[in-house]
């Protein structure tokens, strides 16, 4: 198998800084906000590759990254070889983008209410100038609704079903790619479990290859292959679904798992993980858990962790073993 | 026990007149919660969660309006009595926790004066007593450096913080009652951890009957001690959570466990309840879980689901699992 996303070195910074007359009044220096910062990772073609991580931690950035919504500040983003944000030739821009979609949070906000289903899932296609006819209908089919409903407004569907036509959409250009942000954050449960057993079915019948985006363990364990964990723009600890949930390595990893609610622990008296993720514009020297971090040393506020390999988990950090 | 819960929901139903005929989001809901217990109450949106824990300390929007049953605190119906009574109570003896507490904080107030004011109302203290009353509710729900905090306002705290600010809010005043509407639903994993923890501390020192409303099937299991499973208005289910949880009784219940990716870890597809919720305008004739049951047989098309009081106050079902026809089904 051969990488299929190609991430060296990610950085996003975000200006953040206050207008300039304000700056000059008030003697500040310019504001960056760090989103994501020195991230590289690989994913594997027909795989299902996750990002985690709590709010503030750059996994959605990195996704727009991934499709051209944002560029990045430094460091390469390559799709099958080619970089999208350096690339020149227009005829590979183009047939990079063809091969990938995403779909979003919520599917209350992201289908346009004045138009009809059939056009919202054939406008990838329309958009290209490509034969539409019956494509809607059959995509319909595909995720589990019917032809008839091509015709309806998003507001006829419920959650789950919106979220249906998203991932109709999605495939309509017939991607290798989809970007998941969060896709069932927004439903309940019972429709979560028949939106991602979809996904697991289309990954199957496509080929598709997945970068699934969540703040849900048990969701991210479901359904990914890879994983990596996000912390304040960092990865923290990357390694294949069983390494990381049987022996995870990163103390973050570990007070993550420790502090997600369990259906099988009743009354469990927790020692609730302390502190909050800190300020991404300051952050905290050296590794940016140590503030936190239970077994931290002197050396973890000076040194920033480099990853290393630890069997098959990367791991960015001092005391791992 | 023999004393008196401290609150009893009694047969409450909640109706809402629209142009197309009476929707009932609440429907014959009958609990109790006691003094230091904390009843979780689950169910997937529309099931009509929200609406029940709105209508018990009765902020209920007209024109949906409480049109059966009653409400009693400490044994004194409170569902029937006018509405500045009813601000009285709210607040001395019934708390608040809403889900977005951006919204639920006054942004244009300093969290101190939100809190004497709430205290200043309902007790009877001067103001200098009042601001250490606060400064000591912050400090028991975790906000470190309180004295100082206090002349904060609410956009200079985090989510978690605010959340913990909103806790003291509908503590401060020492109600008997505190009802949860998705406490942590809008929060991260490591804080919504601490808030549970917070919740579960503070219920058992000053035994307080905490109402949970959640989805979230992990933060129940953790937190409460009894389980109410709501299901197009109705109750489903109601049981101690362990038993509830690992052996549901209601086959929605058992759905709803089993769909969760938890209750699945490492198998290839999730279990899944086909269907969606049915609308209220638009319940099937029967058990409105019907159409999705794979248990369901013609009784249950035909009579409507019975009462929780009908069937061993357990599962609001004609077949509860865990009993002989469930066993002639699956075989």
């Amino acid at each position: 198998m051969s990488a299929l996303i190609s991430i060296r070195n990610l950085t996003r910074r975000f200006d953040v800084s206050k207008p300039w007359l304000n700056r000059v009044i008030e003697r500040l220096n310019k504001a960056y906000l760090t989103a994501v910062s020195d991230v590289s990772f690989d994913i594997e073609e027909n795989s299902v590759y996750a990002l985690v991580g709590e709010s503030g931690s750059g996994k959605s950035t990195i996704g727009k990254i991934v499709v051209g919504l944002t560029p990045p500040s430094e460091g390469s983003v390559k799709i099958n070889g080619t970089d999208l944000a350096t690339e020149t030739d227009a005829a590979k821009i183009e047939a990079v983008r063809d091969e990938i979609q995403m779909i979003f949070q919520d599917p209350y906000a992201s289908l346009n209410p004045r138009w009809r289903v059939r056009d919202i899932i054939a406008e990838p296609v329309a958009a290209k100038g490509g034969e539409t006819s019956g494509l809607a209908e059959r995509l319909l089919e595909q995720v589990g609704l019917s032809a008839a409903d091509a015709s309806k407004y998003p507001h006829e569907f419920s959650g789950g079903q919106r979220q249906r036509i998203c991932i109709a959409r999605a495939l309509a250009s017939e991607p290798k790619i989809i970007v998941c942000d969060e896709p069932t954050s927004a439903l309940d449960v019972s429709v979560q479990s028949q939106v991602l057993n979809l996904m697991s079915d289309l990954r199957e019948e496509f080929g598709l290859t997945y970068l699934f985006i969540s703040h849900d363990l048990t969701v991210v364990r479901h359904m990914a292959d890879r994983i990596g964990v996000l912390y304040l723009g960092r990865l923290v600890e990357e390694a294949p679904r069983e390494a990381l949930f049987t022996d995870p390595k990163h103390p973050y990893t570990q007070m993550l798992f420790d502090a997600a609610p369990r259906m099988d622990a009743f009354g469990r008296e927790v020692d609730p993980p302390k502190g909050e993720i800190p300020d991404a514009i300051n952050p905290p020297s050296g590794c940016a858990f140590h503030p936190r971090c239970p077994i931290a040393i002197d050396r973890c506020s000076k040194e920033r962790p480099e990853m290393r390999l630890l069997g098959q988990t990367r791991v960015a950090c001092h005391r791992a073993e | 026990m023999t004393d008196t819960p401290t609150l009893s929901v009694r047969d409450l139903t909640v109706e809402i007149p629209t142009r197309h005929g009476i929707l009932r989001p609440v429907d014959h809901v009958s609990y109790d919660i006691r003094a230091g217990e904390i009843l979780g109450v689950v169910g997937e949106s529309g099931a009509g969660k929200s609406m029940t824990g709105n209508a018990v300390i009765g902020l209920l929007d007209p024109p949906a309006r409480i049109t059966g049953g009653e409400v009693l605190l400490k044994g004194e119906p409170i569902h029937d009595i006018p509405r500045a009574r009813l601000r009285r109570l709210r607040g001395k003896h019934m708390g608040m926790i809403f889900q977005d507490p951006l919204t639920s904080l006054n942004p244009l107030l300093t969290i101190g004066d939100q809190l004497t004011e709430t205290i200043t109302e309902h007790l009877n203290v001067g103001q200098d007593e009042a601001r250490k009353r606060a400064i000591a509710a912050l400090d028991e729900v975790g906000i470190p450096a309180a004295s100082a905090r206090i002349g904060s306002y609410p956009h200079e705290f985090s989510g978690g913080m605010r959340q913990r600010v909103v806790i003291a809010l509908a503590l401060c005043a020492e109600p008997e009652l505190v009802i949860a509407d998705e406490p942590t639903t809008a929060l991260d994993v490591s804080v919504q951890a601490q808030i549970v923890a917070l919740l579960k501390r503070l219920c058992r020192e000053r035994g307080v009957a905490v109402m949970l409303v959640t989805h979230d099937m992990g933060v129940i299991a953790e937190a409460a001690d009894r389980v109410a499973v709501m299901y197009a208005g109705r109750l489903a289910e109601l049981g101690p959570v362990r038993e509830v949880i690992t052996n549901a009784h209601h086959p929605y219940t058992a759905g709803l466990m089993a769909s969760t990716p938890l209750a699945s870890v490492g198998q290839k597809r999730l279990k899944q309840i086909p269907g969606a919720m049915p609308r209220l305008g638009a319940l099937p004739d029967g058990c409105a879980f019907h159409p999705r049951c794979e248990y369901a047989q013609d009784k249950c098309r035909r009579d409507p689901g019975p009462s929780l009081q009908a069937c061993d106050g357990r599962a609001a079902c004609w077949f509860p699992l865990g009993t002989t026809q469930k066993e002639d089904t699956v075989a």
